[in-house]
């Protein structure tokens, strides 16, 4: 046995490994520290039996407790829908404009409809539902079909044109695309609707466009191109324009006719949900 | 050696057989050459008897009776709000310290306490060493009382070194017995206390006693049970030596100047037994008799000079001074003194004490400037906080007669210990019409004790008043007055409007 060597410096016995010259000092670890460590290493067996640990070619290891970070979820959720079950089922039974009254419910309704609306209304009405061209502006106070919470909720419910038995339907003729009028009488027709709000540069042409109008488009547009909203036809004297406000605009629109689809809703969300769109959709400012 | 060096054959080696050469080389990973653990080396610390030990036991009490007790302080705050005096009310996000409540977003007044805590420990390790580590660390003071504990049941150094070295009957089982079930009794009431800090004490209690408080006050009454007992009954100095980074730490702190527990070599040198009627001329003082190494909960040499492993806890100078007087030779052979001290001594001359120099003036005022911005935060802090978020998206809404409205979110804040009421107008904004969604006209707005209340509010310029709005953007102000009081507090947001409407400058 060799003997063991001391360094002269320190007084402490070296390992014997040595770097360039360098010797390394046998500074042994604390006992207890030692068996902590190799208690990790004993808990990171059992961590692998137990939990999902390894890759394997075509999945991983399960673990014997089974345990899956999906699965976790998804009892959350369960439980999570299980604790709101009484303000559920409240919303459930409670008329649309009694859930104004109380404010528990008008926030748990605020909440879930504002949660529902960026999954399923924000793709085509904006997340903060400003709308785009040919998808209505949710925020202002001009409504097609109506903009009270039980008009708002028949909408959601039901959709616009879409395939559902109570969609709400109408249909603007393609003047220019089937020569219903001619193109001097969609130019003159469209003056007129320019002069309800003050933008007519053509008097003569508003003029006969006035006969156009009430010919062609006040059975539906009223005869003061107010709207009428059980028809889903919008108001043309207001500041309003879904498809845009310019002449160019609202010659096309005349031409080709307009007419945008909304699917329906009802079977593809829950009752619950649907009343808390309605209230959050009615909350953003133009609810009447 | 380097490894080449082993595999060189050179000419004139011992060979193990013919043409077979022994190499000089050792198996540097054999088994008895480098042990893989070092077992520890049982502490057993005497009992001093001194000035130190009496400061000791003083901070002890204070410490431990704080600790315990503080819980328990009342403090009335009104009907609605918990009355203790401190809470860390973590159900409800609010931090209760007597007269002061934080909510989470004050939360820097809890890390200007820590910052200057920090700072407070840097100004005293540099003044005076490892006080903090000597006397008022919970690692400390916890080890000590489980000493005190241990001596109680088995005696003195000398006892518990033989009672250990006894083989197991009835008595030796009973003392050590005795001494880990009060190990286990003073962790159950340090975890006991401290989950009395997160929830009203005497509820809490009744709830422990009953069974039926929440599963988390037992999971911590647990842990903290446990960790009080292997930390302070078991760990004790191995806490300091090998887990805490503090001892590392202060090395930065220390300097010539600092006062230091040291064994004042030039007078203790040469060391040795001294006998009756021998001269102390020619010899040091110290006469060997280790009783500063007895006493030593960290087991260590002070003798040895400065060193990692020394708390600083000054029971060793208790334990020499009273060595001292017994042989009659001045105390003070160990004590607090700083190296330049030491080294002026040892030639012969003095060095005054120097408290005042660049790194104790450098801490001191650091903690006066931000004890001065704690103080000037604390005295301006609010009651009412309002917070006005302008909506992003729409930042706009063009309303059907021309008329343009913005949202915001406005967050009313009550810290007051009652409901208030409050009115929102606009100011700046001519001719603004202003609602709040959910809420009638006028209505005032009601925000109950210490609490939080968003409103949606909107806020609409009729298209008459558009053009007069110079930009597109356009600052006002939104005005909270508490109706009570008609205090009113403005934030100031912008009013945006769209660059056009239809073709036409609104």
């Amino acid at each position: 046995m060799k003997k063991r060597e001391i360094d002269d410096v320190t007084g402490v016995e070296t390992t014997g490994h040595e770097w360039d010259g360098v010797k390394e000092l046998n500074k042994p670890l604390p006992k207890w520290w030692l068996f902590t460590f190799y208690a990790t290493i004993v808990w990171a067996v059992g961590y692998w039996i137990v939990y999902p640990a390894w890759p394997t070619f075509t999945g991983y290891t399960t673990g014997v407790l089974g345990y899956s970070q999906r699965a976790t979820v998804a009892d959350e959720l369960k439980a999570a829908q299980a604790a709101q079950g009484q303000l559920r089922d409240l919303l459930e039974k409670t008329p649309l404009d009694q859930i104004r009254t109380s404010p528990d419910l008008l926030r748990f309704a605020m909440a879930g409809g504002a949660a529902a609306f960026q999954t399923n209304c924000g793709p085509c009405h904006g997340r903060g539902a400003q709308g785009f061209t040919g998808y209505p502006n949710l925020n202002d106070d001009d409504w097609l079909w109506g903009g009270s919470i039980a008009d708002i909720h028949k909408t959601i419910s039901f959709g616009i044109r879409s395939d559902q038995k109570d969609a709400r339907i109408s249909q603007m003729p393609r003047y220019g695309l089937d020569k219903l009028i001619d193109d001097g009488q969609i130019n003159d027709a469209a003056e007129f609707v320019l002069s309800l709000t003050g933008k007519s540069t053509d008097p003569a042409a508003v003029a006969k466009g006035r006969t156009v109008f009430a010919d062609q488009c006040a059975s539906c547009h009223g005869p003061d191109g107010k709207g009428k909203q059980d028809q889903g036809a919008p108001d043309l004297a207001d500041e309003i324009w879904l498809y845009g406000g310019s002449r160019q605009a609202v010659i096309e629109s005349i031409r080709t006719g307009r007419g945008g689809m909304m699917p329906a809703w009802a079977g593809r969300l829950d009752p619950v949900t649907i009343k808390s769109l309605a209230v959050y959709v009615h909350s953003l400012g133009g609810g009447k | 050696m380097t490894h080449m060096d082993r595999y060189i054959i050179s000419a004139g080696r011992p060979e193990a057989a013919p043409g077979v050469e022994r190499h000089d080389v050792k198996a540097v990973n054999r088994q008895d050459d480098r042990p893989l653990y070092a077992g520890r080396q049982k502490v057993y610390p005497k009992l001093a008897h001194g000035r130190y030990r009496a400061v000791k036991w003083l901070v002890m009490a204070a410490t431990l009776g704080i600790y315990y007790a503080l819980p328990w302080l009342r403090w009335h705050r009104g009907p609605d709000l918990p009355g203790q005096a401190v809470l860390l009310d973590v159900a409800h996000n609010r931090f209760f310290f007597f007269f002061l409540e934080i909510w989470p977003q004050e939360f820097y007044f809890v890390t200007g306490l820590l910052v200057l805590a920090a700072l407070v420990l840097f100004l005293v390790t540099s003044a005076a060493g490892r006080v903090w580590c000597g006397y008022t660390c919970p690692q400390t003071v916890w080890t000590d009382l489980m000493i005190t504990v241990e001596r109680f049941w088995q005696g003195d150094r000398n006892a518990r070194i033989r009672l250990d070295k006894a083989s197991w009957g009835p008595v030796k089982l009973l003392k050590k017995g005795m001494t880990h079930l009060s190990w286990l009794a003073i962790g159950l009431a340090t975890g006991g206390a401290l989950v009395f800090y997160f929830r009203d004490a005497p509820t809490l209690a009744g709830e422990l006693l009953a069974g039926s408080a929440p599963a988390i006050a037992y999971l911590f009454l647990g842990i903290f049970t446990l960790t009080t007992y292997l930390l302070g009954g078991i760990a004790r100095e191995q806490v300091c030596i090998y887990m805490c980074p503090w001892p590392r730490i202060q090395g930065a702190m220390i300097d010539h100047e600092t006062l230091l527990v040291s064994y004042r070599t030039h007078r203790g040198e040469p060391r040795g037994p001294h006998k009756k009627g021998q001269p102390w001329e020619g010899r040091g003082d110290c006469i060997d008799c280790t009783a500063c190494v007895a006493v030593c909960p960290t087991g260590i040499d002070i003798r040895d000079g400065s060193q990692l492993e020394c708390i600083q806890c000054a029971l060793c100078i208790d334990a020499c001074n009273d060595i001292m007087g017994k042989i009659g030779r001045p105390r003070g052979l160990i004590a607090y003194d700083t190296i330049a001290g030491q080294e002026a001594a040892a030639k012969g001359s003095a060095a005054p004490l120097q408290l005042v120099r660049a790194r104790t003036l450098l801490y001191a005022g650091l903690i006066g400037l931000v004890g001065a911005i704690m103080l000037v935060a604390l005295i301006n802090r609010t009651t009412l906080e309002i917070n006005v978020l302008r909506d992003r998206n729409p930042p706009y809404v063009l309303l059907s007669d021309g008329g343009v409205r913005n949202g915001y979110t406005v967050k009313i804040l009550n810290k007051l210990h009652e409901p208030r009421e409050f009115s929102l107008d606009v100011r700046g904004l001519a001719q603004a019409r202003l609602a709040i969604v959910g809420m009638d006209a006028g209505a005032a707005i009601r925000v109950t004790t210490d609490d939080l209340r968003e409103l949606r509010v909107l806020v609409t310029v009729p298209a008459a008043e558009l053009a007069k709005l110079e930009s597109a953007g356009t600052s006002f102000a939104l005005v909270v007055r508490d109706l009570a009081s008609g205090q009113a507090t403005t934030r100031t947001t912008q009013f945006q409007k769209p660059a056009s409407v239809n073709g036409r400058s609104p």
